[in-house]
């Protein structure tokens, strides 16, 4: 599922345009499983599934299995239909280097928005 | 393809607040039972958009909405570029208070959202004599910062960019695509620093939740109305609210979201209207 985002993200020429001064590494880790999501001027290089012996990223987005799945409803409850209201509920960790997390949040926001079923944006 | 203006009429307000010269930008449509309306943190009047073209609100209220200093097209005031814009609650209630009077304005009823939805819960507690009633959406008494609020004013992040891209989840599911993205513009056009500057108030400055209990219904009737959606003032915030003050009116508006007035009007004046019926019947 995770591994979708390349194709669903670099489908939406907005979201490209978007990202365009982006690139950096993230790690997505949900519950015991975890991604490296490398970008390059907004566009998904690389989608790793772990393990990883030493990921190296620029910050990590870090919820539970059971939170992913209501994050990614067609409908999510609320509570559950934005990656601030996990983070203002204490569920999704985000730590590192926040800064091209925040000034991009648009960008992360829509592109995990993505992995909702049937593909709605945040 | 002819033009149509809104009944909405804008004027500029000059005026002294906190012993500085400030110049206040004033909208008001319709007549009657003055309505004060009070937009939320890092935002303008336009919020209230929604209420002012609305005959059904219109016909029996002269509905008011001021630009907070520093916010749409109130300016801050002169010697602003060598200060960081901070909100206290004695200021806020302050200028509300001075543009009530400066409009001659007789216990109106105000409204407000958010940051305007806690002043609401300081007017009801300590001018309660000043108002018809008061009407707070999204209304809690305290929220603790949940993210670093200085991402909001440093010049390597879009102050701009990052305070819509943070309230954009606030907007509830079935808020039409038109409105919720004017919602977010006016977030986008928000001067540096002032969403956070604002957001003083409402995460510090502004708890209200050892007093809140104190306010007196009787004196003053209070309707609080949050939308199912909001996690920044979560609908069970406002109702702890409304449970420790006798007399006072909750409503969770299902669908809606943190900025029910402006994302989606239509909805929200379902919500509105018994209110201001409820009120008008006294």
């Amino acid at each position: 599922m995770i591994e979708t985002l390349k194709e669903r993200v670099n489908a939406d020429a907005g979201l490209l345009r978007r990202g365009r001064f982006l690139t950096t590494t993230f790690l997505l880790e949900i519950g015991e499983a975890g991604w490296l999501i490398a970008i390059h001027e907004g566009r998904i290089l690389s989608v790793t599934k772990g393990p990883f012996v030493m990921p190296s990223s620029c910050f990590a987005l870090r919820t539970s299995e059971a939170e992913w799945d209501r994050f990614c409803e067609h409908r999510p409850p609320p509570g559950s239909n934005d990656l601030m209201a996990l983070i203002k509920r204490r569920v999704l960790k985000a730590e590192g280097d926040l800064k091209v997390f925040m000034a991009n949040l648009r960008y992360f926001k829509e592109a995990l928005g993505k992995l909702r079923r049937e593909g709605v944006a945040a | 393809m002819s033009a149509r203006f809104e009944p909405i009429i804008g004027r500029y307000m000059h005026l002294d607040l906190f012993g500085r010269a400030h110049r206040i930008y004033v909208e008001e449509a319709g007549e009657g039972t003055p309505l004060v309306c009070l937009h939320t943190a890092g935002s303008d009047g336009r919020q209230y958009r929604g209420l002012m073209n609305d005959p059904r609100v219109t016909r029996n209220h002269r509905v008011i909405a001021f630009d907070m200093p520093w916010h749409g097209k109130s300016s801050p005031p002169e010697g602003w570029h060598d200060e960081e814009y901070q909100l206290t609650s004695a200021q806020y209630t302050t200028m509300i208070l001075a543009v009530i009077d400066a409009l001659e304005l007789d216990r109106p009823i105000a409204i407000g959202c958010s940051i305007g939805g806690r002043i609401a819960l300081h007017l009801a507690l300590e001018h309660p004599e000043r108002f018809r009633a008061i009407i707070g959406l999204q209304a809690g008494a305290h929220v603790d910062p949940y993210y670093d609020l200085n991402f909001l004013y440093r010049p390597d992040v879009h102050g701009g960019e990052v305070a819509a891209a943070i309230v954009s989840g606030l907007v509830g599911p079935d808020a039409p695509e038109r409105e919720k993205r004017e919602t977010l513009w006016h977030y986008m056009q928000s001067g540096p620093g002032v969403f956070k500057g604002d957001l003083y108030f409402y995460k510090i400055d502004g708890d209200i939740r050892a007093r809140v209990a104190e306010i007196d219904t009787r004196r003053c009737p209070l309707f609080l109305l949050s939308g199912e959606y909001d996690y920044s003032c979560t609908p069970e915030e406002t109702l702890t609210v409304a449970n420790s003050i006798a007399g006072a009116e909750a409503t969770i508006m299902k669908g809606l979201g943190h900025f029910p007035m402006s994302e989606n009007p239509g909805e929200f004046l379902k919500h509105l209207l018994p209110v201001l019926e409820k009120i008008d019947r006294g």
